[in-house]
């Protein structure tokens, strides 16, 4: 699931109306009373934001292209006199092309226990689909998260429903509303999203609860000790017309369960931890009721981590390390069709990031925007783990390639560097260090490495610490 | 429950939810009855199954209807009728009608149709069930009559009550219609009834008729939402002789369509009851 990070506020300009109405009928609570609950105010937004401040909207980060432009009121609205606006930028909008955030109740939150979904009345300019809406999202614990992706807009005012898998966890809930839309659906043309009347109501047309884990599949995973986050949770319901629709609803919401506890256990938060080598099934309840799906763990155990790099970081430039601070990276797997049959199931250990290559016959990792100028390095360095035992016949070959003047692949202006790893020095069950001198005169915008199994037995392997050094 | 004046006060529910006519509500704005008004109350119990016998359902009311019938018992319907247990069975205090995905006898689903002809039939009168009905595409549940004279004089001439038609892809709405000559199969005298905020698949129902000289009253838990008459018949009334009550759970046919991926097996239609009224 994607992180967003919280950084820029919209300051929502209301009018003073609704707040100096309201002081003349609203009564003193007394010093003796003590409130049992949070508040539980179902409207998020009629004509104005309801019980919310005027820093409501937190937009997602614009470093990672939202446009915080965008969001505003108009008057063309399904009930009242305002509805909220938002015109979703094409891609090339220089301030940000795609826009989103969160309605936060910036207070201490909401009981909203008592209702059974979140609803709202929308509409696009264009008959678009929103990649994103739900609530439960607060930039800070992210707990109880909703979300609908990819709703349809039509060009009239539609009512949507979102519904909250379990209302009795919600007792204190900030993430009022949620919602982040591009263009993939309109050929990259910008439009408009009309959105009114957000509120939690307790509906009772939707019905007959379907809880998935991994989506409802049995699927195998290699791990080692530490933590797994299973965040592929989803729950179908049954709305009243008829229609089912599906929610990725957040792992808070289930119950976890593991079939041999003296290798993963669920501690009282709900972590799933796994303690020891050897196999265990997952599997989740909601409510009481089974989820479909499971995940079959195949533990190593105790991961070994590949040794920390020691060179000074103004010596390195990295590719792929948590030491350094890594250079922009196009990809680690290319994917490369059709012969490929590499894939990835990159790992992390307690922070530590591990490259996963499965079945692997070749992959290529590319860092061309911008190249790396490699000219200062004199060296390659990388830690190579091979599991279970070493191939006889292992071997590892790898391609540094420069993209020569005009800083893409090809055009004839290509040098290539070919390093052959022999069985020699890699190790099976552990890491082996590896430090290539550079010989390749051209190394100024390099930008592509290509590793092969050379036809040899080895189809897995792990990789870490990949950069290159000035000794 | 209050059986007394049942009529007056359903009516005038009826007619506040429909938002009836300014004519209409002349005539029922005051909830007396008007002196004019021909009443009857059926309160006189004549049959009753609470299902409260565990096993399987009790023979001296229910028969069965045993496999696909003509042409998927004419609506092309898809399951094969079994009164096996794992189809139907009295249990918890509810009878249960299971639909199963399974191939049986060539059928793609098995489920089951209990009716009372042969055992009890009744002209005029209250009957009433009450029901938790199943959901999800191709699934439709239902609690009709038909003439006793079915088999004599066939289909629609002997008449059919359906008192409640159920589509599972629908779960707010269920139907009541009345077929007979010259208004039958896809032209009904029907009518629709909506819940407001619920759903007829997450808890118990009353569905009902009141059936008298001239009318069928038609009803959902406390709302009656139809009265049929010769008048909205397009043909001849031919409900004035004894009828047998049917309960079944159909799978796919032409009144639903068939199943998808997405409908959910087995389903299960529960009835807490089924009791019959007759007047004094």
């Amino acid at each position: 699931m994607k992180k967003f990070k919280f950084i820029s506020y919209f300051t929502f300009a209301i009018a003073g109306i609704v707040t100096t109405a309201l002081v003349s009928c609203e009564r003193e609570f007394s010093e003796d009373i003590t409130l049992a609950t949070f508040p539980t105010i179902p409207e998020v937004f009629t004509d104005n934001p309801v019980n919310l401040t005027d820093e409501f909207f937190i937009s997602f980060d614009p470093a990672d292209g939202a446009n915080v432009y965008g969001f505003d009121t108009d008057n063309d609205a399904y009930k009242g006199t305002q509805a909220i606006k938002i015109d979703v930028p094409a891609p090339n909008d220089p301030n940000g092309s795609f826009i989103g955030g969160i309605f936060l109740d910036r207070g201490e939150g909401r009981n909203l226990s008592e209702y059974t979904a979140l609803t709202f009345w929308a509409k696009g300019s264009t008959t678009a689909t929103v990649g994103l809406f739900g609530f439960g999202t607060d930039f800070i614990e992210d707990k109880y998260t909703v979300s609908l992706e990819d709703t349809s807009l039509s060009t009239a005012w539609k009512k949507y429903i979102i519904p909250i898998p379990d209302p009795s966890k919600l007792v204190q809930e900030k993430g009022m509303f949620i919602f982040s839309a591009g263009t993939q659906s309109t050929g990259n043309l910008g439009y408009s999203i009309w959105l009114d009347e957000i509120r939690f109501e307790k509906l009772n047309t939707f019905a007959q609860a379907r809880t998935s884990i991994m989506s409802g599949l049995d699927v195998n995973r290699r791990v080692y000790n530490g933590e797994i986050i299973i965040d592929e949770t989803q729950q179908t319901v049954n709305l009243g017309d008829g229609t089912e629709l599906v929610t990725n609803i957040a792992p808070a919401y289930l119950d976890f369960h593991s079939s041999d506890p003296t290798v993963v256990q669920i501690d009282a938060q709900g972590k799933i931890i796994v303690v020891a080598a050897g196999t265990a099934t997952i599997t989740a309840s909601f409510n009481g009721v089974e989820a479909a799906g499971s995940l079959i763990v195949e533990s190593n155990g105790e991961f070994i981590s590949a040794p920390t790099p020691t060179q000074d970081a103004a010596d390195v430039i990295s590719i792929f390390s948590d030491t350094y601070e890594n250079v922009n990276i196009d990809f680690y797997n290319g994917y490369w069709k059709p012969y490929q049959t590499t894939t990835s199931a990159d790992f992390d250990v307690k922070g530590d990031n591990v490259l996963v290559y499965e079945n692997f016959n070749f992959v290529g990792q590319q860092f061309s925007d911008p190249t790396v100028d490699a000219s200062a390095m004199t060296h390659l360095h990388m830690d190579v783990f091979i599991p279970d035992t070493l191939p006889s016949n292992a071997k590892l070959i790898l391609t540094i390639k420069d993209f020569g003047a005009n800083g893409a692949d090809g055009g004839g202006d290509d040098k290539t560097q070919k390093v052959t790893i022999l069985s020699s020095q890699l190790k099976g069950d552990a890491w082996a260090s590896i430090d290539i001198p550079l010989s390749l005169s051209q190394r100024s915008k390099v930008g592509q490495f290509i590793f092969e199994n050379g036809g040899s037995a080895v189809t897995n392997l792990y990789m870490d610490n990949v950069y290159f050094y000035k000794q | 429950m209050k059986f007394k004046n049942r009529i007056h006060s359903n009516r005038f529910q009826r007619f506040s939810y429909l938002g009836a006519s300014v004519i209409l509500s002349v005539f029922f704005t005051s909830c007396e009855p008007d002196e004019t008004q021909v009443v009857t109350n059926f309160t006189t119990i004549t049959m009753q199954d609470e299902f409260d016998v565990a096993g399987a359902p009790n023979s001296d009311i229910w028969g069965f209807d045993i496999g696909r019938g003509t042409d998927g018992w004419g609506n092309k319907e898809l399951q094969y009728y079994t009164d096996r247990s794992d189809n139907v069975v009295v249990e918890d205090g509810m009878l249960k009608i299971t639909a199963v995905s399974e191939s049986y006898q060539g059928a793609a689903y098995t489920s089951a149709r209990l009716k009372t002809q042969g055992k009890f039939e009744q002209k005029y009168g209250r009957f009433e069930a009450r029901i938790k009905l199943p959901w999800g595409q191709g699934i439709w549940p239902a609690f009709w009559m038909l003439g006793s004279n079915f088999d004599t004089v066939s289909w629609p001439q002997c008449g059919e009550i359906d008192i409640m038609e159920f589509k599972g892809q629908e779960p707010t709405i269920i139907t009541g219609s009345l077929h007979g000559p010259g208004y039958s199969a896809a032209t009904p005298v029907t009518k629709s009834y909506e819940l407001i905020n619920d759903r007829f698949d997450t808890g118990f129902h009353v569905f009902g008729i009141e059936w008298g000289e001239d009318y069928i009253n038609y009803y959902v838990d406390d709302v009656l939402y139809n009265q049929i008459t010769p008048e909205d018949a397009d043909g001849e009334w031919v409900f004035d002789q004894p009828f047998f009550i049917i309960l079944n759970l159909a799978i796919g046919g032409n009144y639903v369509g068939a199943p998808t991926t997405n409908t959910v097996f087995p389903q299960e239609m529960l009835v807490d009851y089924v009791r019959v009224y007759s007047a004094e």
